[in-house]
């Protein structure tokens, strides 16, 4: 079990979702943001912080996403931790209201 | 005089409190550029507040934030001072004294009380005892609850009020390879419990229980879940609530709480029913409880801001146990002020204030900062926030002397015969109940008492 990044936090990386991580499982590059499965502790506290719903719990997983289960663990494996907020990407706030957000 | 900050006159920063929030303040003050040396005071022998002893044993993926603890701890500029009670072995102009600055984060130790008649009868319990009694905490070993009773009765619709009907729901089979305290084990071993009821003063739309909590009633093994489907028709205003786009996550909730309602025909030997829109109006019994009396309540209000309002119809239950889940609450620190309203200490930005101004030096940081509410991570937000406040009034901290920190602090505990106990002691408790545990197949057995914490330490 474990909570996944998809795909609405692309060009967004809001990274509300880090600042109430209780262990430190994100992870980041320059286009959105990973949940690394071994370290997370599915404790849902980021779910309901993202601006443009993108984080699921696996049980939840709308079809279609389920790449995203291996694409999270892949990336989370190769890149730095997140370990604050940072300003979201440019263009984020344009891409949340594109989302219906 | 060096500047405070500076490598050779470290920040000192007492935290009363070893839970998330106090973890998570002493966390962000390492990762700060200035020397900082924290002392962490606990008042248990044994450190990590709920995450120890609040969780679910049948959570143990949570228990993990631990790890996350016991790494901070690792920094040679932290030290954990626990077995001290600030207020009583230790007070906090003591904590000034030899500390540039103080947080506060020790938490919500007692709970909210309904104010209705018949609330002390016996019988009559707190989820907050009731949890912390199957989690081993000290404070709540000796507490009785009579399993005897076929109905159990828990008032709210949270999370901690899921944890408590799941407890009594699961088979001992479920819970023996688990952290719970074998002396609750041995008592849920002779439950006769048959009914429980979940009840919430409000709707199906309303309720705070999440909904990987609610999906854990679909798989119990004596135990099957059960809403009158009735009970899930909204009125207009939380049909508009859960179609908001903010409330997602409520949204999300009704749907598994409709799921639960759909079950049927099912033959397990316990169940328990979640059922809403009644508020305990009074407990009945001469010695002991043995009914509740319920009123009936409507919804009224705008959509995100229903309230409950009673009918005047009634409702009764015949029940000997009952548990009150309907918050923590925090307690006075002697020496500080304290919003008894809302149950916390006075603050803004995690400073404390009283009359109006900021009292120098002293912050809060978790829920008795901003109330019990949230989860683990959510204190991480609310103590980097604490944290800046305190780094923005750096300046402010520096009064001018260097103070003695946890020298002092230990000098003082040794005149009071106070036997404090270290990290490294810890981590000795800790080996023996993971060892204690390894025979029964459980990941640790619990030290419930104080003394047989400090016998092992010697």
């Amino acid at each position: 079990m474990t909570t996944i990044v998809t795909e609405n936090c692309k060009s967004c990386r809001f990274t509300d979702c880090v600042t109430v991580c209780p262990v430190e499982c994100f992870h980041f590059d320059d286009d959105m943001l990973y949940i690394d499965p071994d370290v997370c502790i599915d404790c849902s506290a980021c779910i309901p912080e993202c601006p443009v719903e993108a984080i699921f719990e696996v049980d939840d997983l709308p079809e279609g996403k389920e790449k995203w289960i291996e694409i999270n663990a892949e990336k989370a494996a190769e890149l730095p931790v997140c370990e604050d907020q940072m300003d979201p990407l440019p263009g984020a706030e344009e891409r949340k209201t594109e989302l219906g957000f | 005089m060096s500047a405070i900050g500076a490598k050779v006159r470290p920040l000192l920063v007492a935290i009363v409190g070893s839970g998330p929030s106090g973890f998570y303040a002493c966390e962000a003050l390492l990762k700060s550029e200035l020397a900082v040396k924290v002392n962490m005071i606990e008042r248990l022998p044994v450190p990590y507040g709920l995450v120890r002893s609040g969780v679910a044993p049948d959570h143990p993926k949570l228990k993990q934030a631990i790890q996350v603890y016991a790494r901070i701890a690792e920094s040679p500029d932290f030290r954990l001072l626990a077995n001290v009670n600030v207020g009583k072995d230790l007070s906090v102009a003591e904590l000034s004294e030899t500390h540039d600055a103080v947080i506060f984060a020790n938490g919500a130790e007692s709970d909210r009380k309904l104010g209705i008649p018949g609330e002390d009868l016996d019988g009559s319990h707190t989820a907050t005892e009731f949890v912390g009694w199957y989690n081993g905490h000290p404070d709540y070993r000796e507490r009785k609850f009579d399993l005897t009773s076929e109905t159990a009765v828990i008032i709210g619709q949270g999370n901690v009020a899921a944890d408590v009907a799941r407890i009594l729901a699961k088979s001992i089979d479920e819970l023996k390879h688990t952290d719970i305290a074998e002396h609750a084990l041995d008592a849920l071993a002779e439950s006769k419990i048959r009914e429980i009821y979940v009840v919430g003063r409000r709707g199906p739309a309303q309720v705070k229980f999440t909904p990987k909590e609610l999906r854990e009633f679909e798989n119990l093994e004596l135990c099957h879940a059960q809403i009158d489907p009735k009970e899930m028709l909204l009125n207009p205003e939380s049909e508009s609530e859960l179609e908001d786009k903010g409330n997602s996550s409520q949204r999300k909730i009704y749907q598994q709480l409709s799921k639960l309602a759909e079950i049927d025909n099912v033959d397990k030997a316990r169940i328990c029913h979640f059922t809403f829109l009644k508020s305990p109006q009074k407990l009945i019994g001469t010695d002991h409880l043995e009914k509740v009396v319920f009123e009936h309540n409507q919804l009224s209000g705008e959509a995100l801001r229903q309230s409950a309002r009673g009918t005047g119809e009634t409702f009764e239950l015949n029940t000997a146990l009952l548990f009150r889940s309907i918050g923590y609450r925090g307690v006075a620190m002697p020496g500080l002020p304290f919003d008894e309203k809302n149950g916390l200490i006075p603050n803004k930005d995690g400073r404390i204030y009283e009359n109006g101004s900021a009292l120098p030096g002293l912050y809060v940081t978790g829920w008795i900062k901003r109330g019990p509410t949230g989860i683990i991570g959510t204190n991480r937000a609310d103590s980097v926030a604490t944290i800046q406040s305190l780094l923005d009034d750096l300046q402010t901290l520096d009064c001018g002397t260097e103070k003695s920190g946890a020298d002092g602090v230990c000098k003082l505990l040794q005149t009071r015969n106070v036997r404090y106990v270290s990290f490294n002691e810890w981590e000795k408790i800790d080996q023996s109940e993971i060892d204690r545990g390894k025979p029964k197949d459980k990941p640790r057995e619990k030290y419930t008492y104080i003394d047989e914490m400090l016998d092992l330490l010697g």
